[in-house]
């Protein structure tokens, strides 16, 4: 197959993998099921470079990853759940994604009856004057449903528990056998605030898949967006994080910036979210020279505004009071769960796939990626801070460089098989999204990987030993999306 | 922080009157809002948002309804935290089966009068996710559906006017024109 390099390894070499990454070696990318197969996406930090190894499934079993390295075990829950192998020596087989509601079991393997609805086990947890909270899925406020269990002694909250999976849609199954452009609009829907990330991780993964290079303008257009996205998103959450600590005034005035950019994407692109804009092979909507001057304007008048938001932040002690210190991500845990975004740079892990995976026109531009080691709400409120400043000089240095000419190549015939993938830094982290095409030319396999899968499981330990009225600082500090992992 | 505070002061409210408070339209749907919000309901109307099965595109349009541009609580319309509390259930997604009993229970444990808006195409449809074996599709297959706001997702003004829609509806009627009303919807558990 063109495209794309793939080792393909017998069990023995596969656990052997697995157990490195155990050891610390390399750190898990994704691993997700195909027909007959498991694949695993690793970066040897060394190198840098990912690799993405396979291993058969034989008798429906293959050995397990989640064994030896657990930031693996519940994306071998999902799986068990939608192809039906059993990944041998998987310390927790209970259900993930699949809650015994499905109309069929296996969706994307032998797709069999639909498993029954069982009780789902939480994890005990005994000792003396411990309680428990169950928390929705349906939250109090307007967020996406999961459910929380938190077990709590008094005010302190001693476990939390998170089981997810209420809006999995089967997007992975939609997709197979859709053409491209549905597929694309699929991609798109897997999580509304990276719609432009997810659009143009497609996009690049057709695009590597059938050997087709966008004009340069449409990659500078994408870049665009994507920070637009960037910005709206992060000025949504550092005024959720200081609303949920009550402080009102920097949540007001952020909805008012947040606002204003998504004016300025519907005036520029013609959707407030930026939907649709990215396809494979170009971009569907141009920059006016209007357009243009609007960003610019809009980018120039933001700056000053968000500094003084900021550093009424930074100098509020009663707010300060309740992010710093509140909700520490080890960096010990990073390292091992290797989760992309904010939650790992504000604890010591610099990555940023625009950087360390490189993607025009990122690769000539100009930026930093901010890291700190404080791994608090504070932290990840910092970093984000700086990923508006840096999303604004990108802006400016993308309308610099952006060139005159077409929006859009055309696509060829795939005629044979063909696979590809691509990485692309959404707000939240990295998506990784890989593709195969059928000799048709329609999608035979797609997996999405959201960031999210590898932040879930670390607010589960960051919430330990705090109170439960710091659990919503830490949740939004965090922003993990729900729809996005549970496809 | 003072600065800014005196500033937002003597500048006055961004709603309406602000840079960004968008065309005459925008202001006359405000006022109608305002006329009927008052005159049916007593001037409030509690709204409980339920996701079921969105992408979370939706919400994010739904939270923009509280910002200072569109600022909805003026009107009297309230996001509340429980259904308990609530008038109008606004649903989204489409329907998940994992979440269909969220959603039953969640419309059961409202009090009636109550209104459940369908809010974006997958509400409205089931979207590109009908047919899938993890979904039910529009919204209505569940509980009884009063209004569609379709959309991918429908902008802030969008969901307003169709708030006033319901509202209009309501006060014509005394109850809305319910669309869709499942059959088998079980009364309790």
């Amino acid at each position: 197959m063109a495209g794309l390099k793939r080792i393909t390894l017998d069990a023995a070499a596969w656990a052997e993998r697995a157990a490195a990454l155990g050891r610390g070696e390399g750190e898990l990318f994704a691993l997700f099921g195909d027909d007959g197969q498991v694949h695993m996406v690793v970066r040897e930090p060394e190198l840098g470079a990912l690799e993405m190894l396979t291993v058969a499934v034989e008798n429906g079993r293959y050995p397990s990853v989640g064994a030896q390295h657990a930031p693996a075990i519940r994306l071998e829950r999902a799986i068990r759940d939608l192809f039906g192998y059993e990944p041998e020596g998987l310390p927790d087989t209970r259900p993930w994604l699949d809650h015994g509601l499905f109309k069929l079991s296996a969706p994307l393997g032998a797709a069999g009856a639909p498993r029954r609805q069982e009780d789902y086990p939480f994890l005990p947890v005994e000792g003396e004057g411990l309680h428990q909270i169950p928390v929705g899925p349906v939250h109090a406020g307007i967020i996406e449903p999961g459910h929380f269990r938190f077990t709590a002694n008094g005010e302190t909250i001693v476990r939390l528990e998170q089981r997810l999976g209420y809006v999995h849609k089967g997007v992975e199954t939609l997709m197979r056998g859709a053409a491209l452009d549905r597929a694309a609009q699929l991609a798109g829907r897997i999580s509304g605030d990276s719609t432009v990330a997810y659009q143009y991780a497609f996009a690049r993964a057709a695009e590597q898949t059938l050997g087709v290079k966008p004009p340069a303008r449409a990659i500078h257009l994408r870049a665009l967006m994507a920070e637009f996205e960037r910005i709206a998103n992060h000025f949504g959450d550092f005024g959720a994080i200081c609303n949920d600590a009550s402080f009102a005034l920097i949540h007001a005035h952020t909805g008012m910036l947040r606002e204003q950019v998504l004016q300025t994407a519907d005036a520029c692109f013609g959707h407030r979210l930026m939907r649709d804009r990215i396809v494979p092979g170009g971009v569907t909507h141009d920059l006016t020279e209007e357009g243009a001057a609007r960003v610019r304007a809009l980018a120039v008048e933001i700056a000053p505004r968000f500094a003084e938001l900021f550093e009424i932040y930074d100098s509020t002690a009663s707010l300060l009071d309740r992010t710093v210190t509140t909700g520490i991500t080890s960096a010990e845990l990073v390292k091992r769960f290797a989760p992309g975004g904010y939650v790992g740079r504000a604890s010591g892990r610099k990555f940023d796939a625009r950087q360390d995976l490189p993607y025009a026109p990122y690769n000539k531009l100009s930026f930093k990626v901010p890291v700190l080691t404080a791994g608090d709400v504070d932290a990840r409120v910092r970093i984000r801070a700086e990923e508006i400043r840096t999303s604004l000089s990108l802006i400016g240095q993308i309308l610099d460089a952006l060139p005159e000419g077409e929006l859009r190549a055309e696509l060829p015939a795939a005629k044979e098989p063909r696979e590809g993938m691509a990485v692309v830094e959404a707000f939240r982290g990295d998506v990784l999204m890989y593709l195969r095409l059928a000799a048709d030319g329609t999608v035979a396999r797609c997996h999405p990987r959201d960031a999210s899968w590898f932040q879930w499981p670390l607010l589960e330990a960051a919430i330990e030993g705090n109170i439960v009225a710091d659990f919503p600082l830490c949740n939004k500090s965090f922003n993990c999306s729900y729809s996005g992992h549970d496809l | 922080m003072r600065t800014l505070l005196f500033r937002s002061i003597f500048k006055g409210p961004a709603t309406i009157e602000g840079p960004d408070a968008g065309p005459q339209a925008v202001r006359e749907l405000v006022k109608s809002l305002d006329d009927l919000s008052r005159r049916v309901l007593g001037r409030s109307l509690a709204i409980r948002e339920v996701d079921a099965g969105s992408c979370n595109g939706c919400e994010l349009e739904v939270h923009a309804l509280n910002n200072p541009i569109y600022d909805l609580e003026r009107f009297g319309l309230k996001f509340v935290a429980s259904p308990r509390h609530a008038d109008v259930l606004l649903v989204t997604g489409p329907l998940t089966r994992n979440m269909r009993m969220a959603l039953e229970r969640t419309w059961r444990a409202t009090p009636d009068p109550k209104w459940v808006v369908a809010l974006g195409d997958c509400a409205c449809t089931g979207g590109l996710f009908a047919g899938s074996y993890a979904c039910e599709g529009a919204v209505s297959e569940a509980v009884p559906v009063d209004l569609r706001i379709p959309g991918c997702p429908p902008p802030p003004i969008e969901i307003l006017k169709g708030l006033i829609a319901l509202m209009d509806a309501a006060s014509r009627t005394g109850t809305a024109a319910r669309i869709g009303r499942p059959a088998g919807l079980p009364a309790r558990e």
